[in-house]
């Protein structure tokens, strides 16, 4: 299932030349076969340059924890402009880069991200909390026993979605839409999904920021209240963008509170799973949620990494590089440095610090809505305990063709009947 | 030693002798006082010290970088006195410090 780190000394991670070494390949993290290429470079190589052969052409791997904080803080050398590409190793089309806050660099990074940002203040977060139980409870108490499912579709996919809904405001017989276009924004078209190629993902863009419009058109002109749209709308900072950049803005808000939140609700079952005395330990100490939650958020990495672009030239861990060059940040390879973490490959409820972990980001691009996916995770983590005496995985989950989005497509699980 | 004194959002007060050298974080983390989280381990990068410092101390704990300013403007509830715990150095100066927490750290 999800094995254990590969430290086979003959696997191929360890003994194929370095500059051979393409971490961003997202075959592999189709596969699940994606940590040991990281183990190595956070050994023999932790700034490394991938020249040749990949197909997002060449890039930095910036791959120990405190190599990533120095970038992360460092946003005048490492820009996070969408005009260069942006957050993530792929770079789409010059014509088609879309401007949204997390790739910009302050004072308008910083400005827009203000107006969103008391979405998910103390405030707010306690009026979303019952909601959040409500839902959960019925998502929970409609699932069968005895029989297999997908926790992907039935679970993780349904409470993310409706919490983005309200989020937004989003008319709620409509949500669905919700997912499928956050599906849209981050599927490669070598995934061969639904997106087949960069024209019909402006064609669904177009369809996102038609039906927003309205909702902006009809929320501009009544008083302001506390859903996304109505504050994209009348914020300082941003009721007078392009439609391109409130269509980018609504990508990141949509991605942001959907993929990675539904990511590590699978990821946690599956981790429960595969170490089932740590679910014991959480079992017999319910109080522990809040540690098992932070776990399950570094040991998922939803994000796997973010891309910065260095401004000028820049020596890092020994390393020169270059004014122009794409440089991207292994979280997932932060949160297994041993250097940091203590005992980083194992998965385990009660740690120390389990909030050090680096998946939220640091500095001021760090997750606007960290705590709100921390509260879902542990209201759906107490639940979940309240009812079930275990989820039985019953295959292999299928993961997702990115090397961006660490995440799974489904997860086939059992609740004993 | 100098005391700190770390009063959390519901008043309950802890006076903590903390070494010089040491961060305000640092002393709140080592003695297990809540409400303070520190995610990043005291890089200034997460906003997750934030504190409220008495007037009366203000000045004596010097002045915000620019970093610490800019994480500052993200956290939910700052205020004129917000600072990073982790941004502030304890030192004989500091002895009798007082510091108030946020509701949350966001």
């Amino acid at each position: 299932m999800n094995a254990p780190v590969n430290y086979d000394p003959a696997h191929e991670a360890w003994t194929m030349p370095l500059d051979r070494v393409d971490p961003a390949n997202p075959a592999r993290f189709m596969a699940g076969a994606e940590l040991p290429y990281l183990a190595r470079l956070r050994r023999d190589a932790p700034v490394h340059y991938t020249a040749e052969n990949s197909m997002f052409g060449p890039y930095w791997s910036v791959c120990r924890y405190n190599d990533i904080m120095q970038v992360e803080l460092n946003t005048e050398v490492f820009s996070s402009s969408w005009a260069h590409g942006g957050i993530s190793v792929r770079d789409r089309p010059k014509e088609l880069r879309i401007p949204m806050f997390i790739a910009m660099d302050p004072p308008v990074h910083d400005d827009q991200r203000k107006v969103v940002q008391p979405i998910v203040a103390p405030f707010n977060l306690q009026k979303f909390e019952a909601l959040i139980r409500e839902r959960t409870t019925m998502v929970l108490d409609s699932l069968p026993r005895g029989e297999t499912f997908d926790w992907v579709e039935k679970v993780s996919i349904p409470l993310t979605t409706m919490m983005l809904a309200s989020l937004f405001d989003f008319p709620f017989e409509d949500r669905h839409l919700l997912s499928h276009w956050s599906d849209c924004s981050t599927m490669p078209v070598e995934a061969n999904g639904f997106i087949k190629s960069e024209e019909h993902r402006e064609q669904v863009f177009g369809e996102l920021l038609a039906y927003f419009t309205k909702l902006w058109n009809e929320r501009v002109n009544e008083p302001p209240r506390p859903d996304l749209v109505s504050m994209l709308a009348h914020g300082e900072a941003t009721k007078n963008m392009t439609p391109r950049e409130y269509l980018g803005n609504l990508i990141l808000l949509i991605v942001g509170g959907n993929d990675t939140t539904r990511n590590s609700m699978s990821g946690g079952v599956l981790f429960m799973h595969q170490n089932p005395a740590e679910f014991a330990k959480l079992k017999a100490n319910p109080k522990l949620v809040d540690s098992a939650v932070s776990e399950i958020i570094r040991y998922q990495t939803p994000l796997a990494h973010m891309r910065r672009t260095a401004t000028q030239d820049y020596e890092l861990g020994g390393q020169q590089i270059k004014a122009g060059d794409k440089v991207v940040m292994w979280y997932l390879s932060a949160n297994r440095d041993g250097a940091v973490i203590e005992d980083p490959d194992a998965f385990i409820v009660d740690r120390k610090r389990p909030r050090q972990h680096i998946s939220f980001g640091f500095g001021i691009h760090r997750c606007v809505g960290n705590r709100l996916a921390e509260l879902q995770l542990k209201i759906l983590w107490e639940q979940l305990l309240a009812r079930f005496p275990s989820i039985e995985v019953m295959g292999e989950p299928k993961r997702v063709f990115s090397s961006f989005v660490r995440g799974y497509a489904s997860l086939p699980v059992r609740i004993p009947a | 030693m100098p005391t700190i004194t770390y009063i959390e959002f519901n008043g309950t007060s802890h006076s903590i002798e903390v070494e010089n050298g040491l961060s305000v974080m640092e002393g709140a983390v080592n003695n297990n006082v809540p409400g303070i989280d520190a995610d990043c381990g005291g890089s200034c990068a997460c906003a997750t010290c934030h504190v409220f410092v008495d007037d009366a101390w203000l000045a004596r704990c010097g002045t915000p970088d620019t970093q610490e300013k800019s994480m500052l403007g993200f956290a939910a509830t700052a205020q004129e006195n917000s600072r990073l715990a982790c941004q502030i150095t304890v030192t004989d100066a500091l002895d009798g410090l007082v510091v108030r927490m946020p509701e949350a750290q966001h």
